[in-house]
């Protein structure tokens, strides 16, 4: 989030899209509805009316995979009728920026940009125009048909509510109705907010949904402000905090570009992931890069080597790979691992295409399950259809703490980072995770003592500091506190360091002293920071995340005392945006940062200097404006409109280009395995006529695995259901309640209808088109009748649920940036149980 | 001391069914096995073991689609036909003006079952008892709000001054327009569970449009209790000629279908 949950009470205007909090983050509704007491609207945009539609003022369907299509109406909308906030645009976007004069757009190009090759884009033409020192041109009057503007408007000019209404199949009136509400919030004292989740991420075009809702919240002047934003809602109570840590094969903690293994040494690492500017004003924060790396490098090996060294250990990303998690289990597939840690997962029902999932661990000599419960992936050779005889693949189940089991630090969506108190022990023999990553480490260090091996200074050399040591330097029971510590980072020798923000001042710290914030980390091995966006969590005042002040000087919900924000307790990013050139709020009702005459109040001031130096606020883009033009994606710098990879139509009424051409095809020659199929690529498959979207119920969290266990909530949703309209369900002959069974080409599930007016048949250009939905927390281990699969003195369900996982039918296909599956519109069909 | 009341605002609710939950937690109640029936609605009517559900609803007609989630449990009627009905004194007003509920004393006559003109008691077969909503008695004796109240998030539920929480309710209605109303107040001599509806009387399933105490009630407790004393001694003996005669009683199929939850 750039924002945070309580922030949204500020909004004039929300909209749910992707989403639906009601059921998935119930305590979003929480702020949601403070708003609308308040009088804000509430707009849903979803292709099924979910029960945050029951709540709207107005409800728009689209049909699944539209959303760049619908919201590429808005920006026309948006541009013909000149409701952006201008001032913003021109000072604060790169809307004035001049475009390389052979860059081409989607429309005079077939669908695509300028630059395609095969299936990857050459960005040459995706490029500034600069003078001769190097700086940007720009034309501040927005006039020049280069510049990002005219170009923007250029682009969606093609998106009218006509050809929108064809491809999305939402009605004209309902899609002018939104375009209006939303659209009125580009006065700078209206304010719109957009909660989206994985409906939006798992598409082929994911990254691009994103992007589209980005570039209509900087037109209307939405970014950086209370009550404005663009806000990621987190599926799991940690997400934002497992990846800031670096949970991601691409990234080091706190965001850093992993190395690869073209960059040999520190130096060319450093060099190419810190971006550099011409631009006179901006800070370009990311040029503090080097310090950053240093000091991570410093937190995993300390100085027991040099950072040089210390760099060579650390694992680099063969060029041009991918280790995303679609990769990782056709990898798996093909037998190139023997072994594999399935910690806190369950890919056996959280994996897109969980057949192929469910064969790849087959192929396994070994497979560690660490969870609190046994469950599919750590069962899969008892599962449906497998025979244990045939199976190699030997199982260790490692119980593990629960979060109310442990202590330590959970991070929000809204960036923070809350420290979690032990309530009581783990039973039995379960450990916490750092625990039993404790017992891993001194293993391996034994075994590479003992036996060598390749790079065995990576482990041998690593710093351990994490808690009371023995006679021998071994830590028995890790602590969280001192993890917390080296997250913080500190000084690793006595030094006197210029104070960044006053130029002449000095501040003498000593060894072992913690940094103070990110600032005053140095690129010269003499600081420590195991994660730098969180350098001043646990620093001079101890431990800011255990923090309870319920104060509130700002008025609108900032409680800067509660807990602790990353970057440096700053509750609204980009709110240098929320002032104007002279510093003066653009909403002087709901300021974010207020300059007294001497310093700013209110919020950590972000990015903004003195009111009239000239700054631009968005110091983390190396020109310092936000950017209408992205040319950092892999699929385009402005979205475009592709059909999902498996959808119901022939053809994009757009472009030629009918899905995104950059997407790694598994079915493609030397890319996926056998078992990788697709229906309706290229032309619609009768066999499989309805989009399908998995999604989530709120009594059930993930693929299941805590809460199936759970009697109460399983007694709530007891089984695996498929939501269908009276429309189709008459087509089918299928009455709500009876037993269906939906299939792709990649499996089947057994599922109960329910028969609903929530879903509605589409108009897509004069076709009727279904849509159904299934949720995707089921799995067969708690099934009655796997009953005969338990072992005497296996843990059975109280309460049993029914049917399998929903991701049996999901795609192996992902987003062009992330990989993300595409899970939120792939193709099935819908047959009554026992009919063929 | 000030009574208080539960009010539930239908339009501020978002189906989460926390409070369902919350409710099964504090009073302990086991889970039945249920299946998915077609609807998100589980388990399918109130239970033995459930004194609170959250009734799904769609409605569709001229005015468009709405999906409505009502929070369903005792009413805790200040004029209630349970407690009128019971011969043993198990159901009884508390001191916070709810009606309260004591297993020791319930004698399963099951007279409050056909007397709860909102169908709320729940008799148990294998315990021979009868079940409902307490209203925490146990949480608000302590000062502490109702257990469904605590967890919503919304504040679609709210436990405070009758006064006060029916004069918002009032506001709220008029605030919603469009034939939003209060449901509660004027009947049954006011419940302490209160309703701020957007839709008609009649509309919701499982919500009578006019409730009242049964007028046969109303005649035996009001207009022939001091005969009902002498008569209560006649049932006694009758059931003890009835055991006598018959055994102990097994369960029908019709209360057992209640019980078991969705099978």
């Amino acid at each position: 989030m750039t924002n945070h949950w309580i922030d949204i009470r500020n909004s004039d205007v929300i909209l749910i899209m992707g989403s639906n909090p009601a059921a998935n983050h119930p305590i979003a509704f929480k702020w949601i509805t403070a708003a609308m007491e308040k009088g804000a609207k509430l707009i849903c945009v979803d292709p099924r009316f979910t029960q945050s539609a029951s709540k709207a003022h107005i409800y728009a369907p689209l049909r699944s995979g539209t959303d760049i299509a619908f919201l590429g109406g808005m920006i026309k909308y948006i541009l013909d009728n000149n409701l952006i906030h201008e001032e913003y645009v021109k000072n604060y976007t790169n809307a004035t920026f001049l475009v390389n004069p052979a860059f081409k757009l989607p429309g005079d190009n077939k669908g695509v940009f300028s630059g395609l090759q095969g299936k990857k884009y050459d960005k040459a033409t995706w490029s500034y125009q600069t003078d001769g020192s190097g700086r940007i041109k720009k034309d501040m009057s927005m006039k020049n048909p280069n510049c990002v503007f005219q170009l923007l408007k250029k682009h969606y000019d093609r998106y009218n509510v006509d050809v929108v209404m064809r491809i999305t199949g939402t009605p004209k009136e309902k899609l002018i109705e939104v375009y209006k509400e939303y659209a009125s919030t580009y006065k700078p004292d209206k304010v719109a907010n957009i909660l989206y989740a994985m409906g939006w991420t798992q598409h082929t075009v994911g990254t691009q949904n994103i992007r589209t809702m980005c570039i209509i919240q900087l037109l209307l002047g939405n970014m950086g402000v209370a009550g404005g934003g663009v806000q990621a809602m987190r599926g799991e109570s940690n997400v934002q905090g497992s990846t800031d840590a670096g949970l991601l094969f691409h990234i080091w903690p706190g965001y850093l570009g992993a190395p690869t293994a073209s960059l040999k040494t520190l130096k060319e690492f450093n060099e190419k992931r810190t971006p550099k500017t011409k631009e006179p004003n901006s800070l370009n924060w990311w040029k503090n890069f080097p310090k950053y790396s240093a000091s991570f490098l410093r937190a995993m090996y300390g100085k027991n080597a040099t950072l040089e060294e210390a760099y060579s250990y650390m694992p680099k990303l063969d060029d041009g790979a991918n280790y995303s998690w679609l990769m990782i289990f056709d990898q798996m597939y093909k037998e190139k691992f023997t072994g594999f840690f399935a910690w806190g997962m369950n890919p056996a029902c959280s994996g897109a295409h969980s057949n192929k999932v469910r064969q790849a661990l087959t192929k396994l000599d070994w497979l560690v399950n660490v969870n609190l419960f046994d469950n599919e992936t750590g069962s899969f050779w008892r599962g449906p259809g497998m025979d244990p005889k045939k199976i190699k693949t030997e199982v260790f189940m490692l119980p593990c703490a629960s979060s109310v089991e442990k202590e330590g630090s959970i991070s929000n969506s809204g960036r923070w980072m809350q420290w979690r108190y032990k309530a009581v022990n783990p039973p039995g023999v379960a450990l916490p995770d750092a625990d039993i990553m404790n017992e891993l480490y001194y293993k391996l260090k034994e075994l590479y003592e003992k036996d060598g091996g390749p790079l065995k200074e990576a482990v041998l050399k690593m710093t351990w500091n994490y808690g009371k040591k023995d006679a021998a330097g071994r830590v028995h029971h890790i602590d969280p506190h001192a993890i917390a510590r080296e997250i913080n980072g500190f000084f690793l020798e006595d030094k006197k360091v210029e104070n960044p923000t006053k130029k002449g001042e000095f501040k003498e710290f000593k060894k072992g002293d913690p940094v103070p914030t990110f600032a005053w980390l140095q690129d010269d091995g003499s600081t420590s920071s195991g994660t730098w966006i969180y350098c001043g969590s646990y620093a001079d005042k101890g431990n800011m995340a255990a923090r309870r002040g319920t104060k509130d000087p700002s008025g609108i919900g900032l409680y800067p005392e509660w807990a602790w924000a990353w970057p440096v307790n700053r509750r609204i990013i980009y709110n240098g945006a929320s002032v104007d050139l002279k510093g003066k709020p653009w909403d002087v009702k709901c300021p974010v940062i207020v300059w007294d005459g001497s310093k700013w109040v209110g919020d950590v001031p972000d990015g903004v200097g003195d009111p009239g130096a000239g700054r631009p606020p968005f110091i983390m883009k190396p020109d310092g404006v936000a950017s209408i033009f992205g040319p950092g994606l892999a699929d385009g710098p402005f979205p475009e409109h592709y059909e999902p990879l498996e959808c119901p139509v022939e053809q994009n009424l757009l472009s030629p280009q009918k899905s995104n051409p950059v997407i790694v095809r598994f079915d493609e020659p030397g890319v996926g395995s056998d078992i990788d199929t697709y229906s309706g690529v290229t032309s619609c498959d009768p066999r499989y006529p309805f989009i399908c979207s998995t999604y989530r119920v709120s009594e059930h969290w993930q693929t299941g695995v805590l809460t199936r266990w759970c009697p109460w909530l399983a007694e709530m949703q007891p089984g695996m259901f498929v939501e269908m309209s009276r429309e189709l369900a008459k087509e089918r002959g299928i009455s709500n309640g009876e037993k269906v069974i939906v299939k792709s080409p990649r499996g089947e599930v057994e599922a109960t209808a329910i028969v609903t007016p929530r879903f509605k048949p589409f108009n897509i250009d004069g076709n009727i088109i279904h849509q159904v939905g299934i949720p995707w927390h089921f799995g067969w281990i708690t099934q009655p009748r796997a009953k005969s699969r338990y072992g005497p003195n296996d843990k059975r369900p109280e309460v049993f649920t029914a049917g399998d996982a929903a991701n049996l039918l999901t795609p192996t296909i992902g987003d062009a940036n992330t990989m993300i599956p595409e899970s939120k519109a792939f193709m099935v069909n819908v047959v009554k149980k026992g009919v063929k | 001391m000030s009574e208080n009341i539960k009010l539930f605002d239908i339009s501020k609710c978002t189906g989460c069914r926390g409070c369902q939950l919350a409710c099964k937690q504090w009073n302990q109640l086991r889970a039945k096995q249920t299946r998915m029936r077609g609807t998100y609605q589980n388990p399918p009517d109130l239970q033995p073991n459930t004194y609170l559900i959250m009734r799904f609803q769609e409605v569709e007609d001229s005015k468009g689609l709405r999906w409505y989630y009502r929070h369903q449990a005792c009413m805790h009627c200040s004029d209630a036909a349970c407690v009128k009905v019971c011969p043993s004194g198990a159901l009884y007003y508390s001191a916070f003006n709810t009606v309260g509920l004591s297993h020791e004393k319930c004698i399963a006559c099951k007279e409050c079952v056909s007397a709860c003109p909102f169908d709320i008691p729940r008799f148990d077969e294998r315990t021979d008892k009868i079940y409902k909503c307490d209203m925490c008695e146990s949480r608000i004796a302590n000062n502490l709000e109702p257990a469904c109240v605590k967890a919503c998030p919304t504040g679609a539920l709210k436990w405070g001054d009758k006064d006060r929480l029916v004069k918002a309710a009032y506001k709220r209605a008029k605030e919603l327009g469009d034939g939003a109303y209060v449901y509660g107040d004027k009947f049954v001599d006011g419940t302490h569970l209160v309703y701020v509806l957007q839709e008609k009387p009649g509309m919701y399933a499982a919500l009578p449009k006019s409730p009242s105490v049964p007028l046969s009630i109303v005649l035996w407790k009001d207009v022939l209790k001091p005969l009902s004393i002498l008569a209560a001694g006649g049932v006694l003996a009758g059931s003890f000629f009835h055991y006598i005669i018959h055994g102990p009683k097994t369960p029908d199929e019709d209360t057992s279908t209640k019980t078991e939850g969705g099978e």
